[in-house]
């Protein structure tokens, strides 16, 4: 346990001491979505039927942008080969890895999307189920993300196989996370949906790092 | 199965079972698309162009089929670390993405002149399209490293990840899809197929199955005979320190 929390300690360390690498990722999100409006206009009705769509696939797209320094400065420093020889289970300390990676992702793109939404018109009763689906799913966006990563580690080019890799595993998370909204919007009850995000969560979280750990140790040997 | 694991063994076994497969799949290839061509009627609601659908839906098998076989074969390789496994699956990965880009353009083909549009968003349409890139990811990764067996292993933890989630995509696809667009199109609602566009369907299916035993015993004995060369290349680049290797990408 203390490995764990070590684990996300020093991420989060490292991401405070260089904040620009969290900052860029929210900057992606805003200028995508602020992009938008100028693509297909800034008529407010169209604006806030597509809202929650944009605000989604940006988010994926974000996080997607992040998910390729994951593990790469452990690989280039050789700190990898140290946290997959550790006592400790691997599989804890790349879920740690994956916490950290929300809490540095994950949390900020939710912090911004209310913003945004404001931006993009998206009506009133949408917002609180945008955070809930937001606080769901992007939690499994890094979970996934992470099993890539680890996979992609030492390609001759991961940057272009990431997206090929993780985007059709994001489908699920992106229909549900936006059927959400779109059901708040509509005066639907939203709790299927969040239940359906809540379910794919709680699959990612003990499958994913058993794959991820599974792909560093193939990564590292 | 492990005795079979054996390169020679299976070399010996996949040239004993390969004309007996290309025989079977030429004669029932054949036979099959001259009943689908032209000895089975038109649909009644469909026309003619419901002899796309005995090319298309056999390859929408083929596509399914050929993932799970994937994943079967990538569990294999994970689990008991068969090398014989690892070039099966890679071996295999291509062929199915051809058969599930067949199935597209043959139903794309077939939709524009029954549904009036190339592409509709349907769930179905739109869970092979997602497994279309599954296949996609899965030959690119495996490609992407110097070292083949990491490509092979790191393509196995995919393809085992990838069906996990092909039922979640499958569903949550279903239901995307009865959520926003109410079901204006349901295909092949016809309750019973006539036998005489059964017969051309079946032969097909058998055909495609047929062709591709054959392909991938083909494609196998080709990566066996290729790492074979590349082993002798490197023992006579050991032998004399002769550059010829130095270029050579492993």
């Amino acid at each position: 346990m203390t490995a764990f929390t070590a684990v996300i300690a020093r991420d989060l360390r490292l991401a405070w001491r260089a904040p620009a690498d969290s900052a860029t990722v929210i900057a992606f999100f805003v200028l995508a979505v602020v992009l938008f409006p100028f693509g297909v206009g800034p008529e407010p009705q169209i604006l806030a039927r597509i809202a929650v769509g944009i605000i989604w696939v940006t988010a994926l797209l974000a996080c997607l942008l992040s998910l390729e320094r994951l593990f790469q400065l452990e690989a280039e420093d050789g700190s990898l080969e140290l946290i997959v020889l550790s006592p400790a289970p691997l599989e804890l300390l790349v879920f740690g890895k994956c916490v950290a990676h929300w809490l540095t992702t994950g949390l900020p793109l939710i912090a911004v999307s209310p913003l945004l939404a404001l931006l993009l018109n998206l009506h009133v009763d949408g917002y609180a189920a945008l955070l809930l689906a937001l606080a769901l799913g992007t939690p499994t966006l890094s979970l996934i993300g992470a099993i890539g990563a680890g996979l992609t580690l030492g390609t001759r080019r991961g940057g272009a196989l990431l997206p090929l890799l993780v985007l059709p595993l994001y489908i699920p998370v992106l229909i549900f996370g936006v059927a959400a909204v779109e059901a708040a919007v509509a005066g639907l009850p939203t709790r299927p949906h969040l239940l359906l995000l809540g379910g794919l969560l709680a699959l990612g979280l003990p499958l994913a790092p058993i794959a991820t750990a599974s792909a560093l140790r193939q990564a590292t040997a | 199965m492990h005795r079979f694991a054996n390169p020679a063994r299976f070399l010996r076994l996949g040239a004993a079972i390969m004309p007996w497969s290309t025989g079977v799949a030429v004669l029932s290839l054949a036979a099959g698309l001259y009943f689908a061509l032209f000895a089975s009627p038109a649909d009644y609601q469909q026309g003619e162009s419901v002899r796309i659908m005995y090319v298309h839906v056999p390859a929408a098998w083929m596509a399914l089929f050929i993932y799970t076989s994937l994943a079967a074969t990538s569990a294999i390789a994970l689990v008991w670390k068969h090398p014989l496994a690892d070039l099966a699956a890679k071996a295999m990965a291509p062929v199915g993405a051809a058969f599930t880009a067949l199935c597209l353009v043959t139903g794309s083909l077939w939709g524009q002149p029954m549904w009036g549009t190339w592409w509709v968003w349907d769930a179905r349409l739109t869970s092979v399209l997602v497994l279309f890139f599954l296949y996609l990811g899965h030959i690119a990764l495996n490609n992407a490293f110097d070292d083949p067996t990491r490509g092979a292993r790191a393509a196995a933890v995919l393809a085992i990840v990838g069906v996990v989630n092909v039922p979640i995509i499958k569903f949550s696809v279903d239901w995307w899809n009865t959520l926003h667009q109410p079901a204006s199109i349901t295909r092949l609602a016809a309750p019973a197929i006539d036998p005489a566009m059964l017969r051309p369907l079946l032969l097909m299916a058998i055909g495609f199955t047929a062709y591709f035993v054959s392909i991938l015993l083909l494609r196998i004995r080709t990566e066996i005979l290729a790492r074979k060369l590349r082993t002798l290349r490197y023992m006579q680049g050991a032998e004399a320190p002769a550059p010829a290797v130095a270029g050579e990408r492993i």
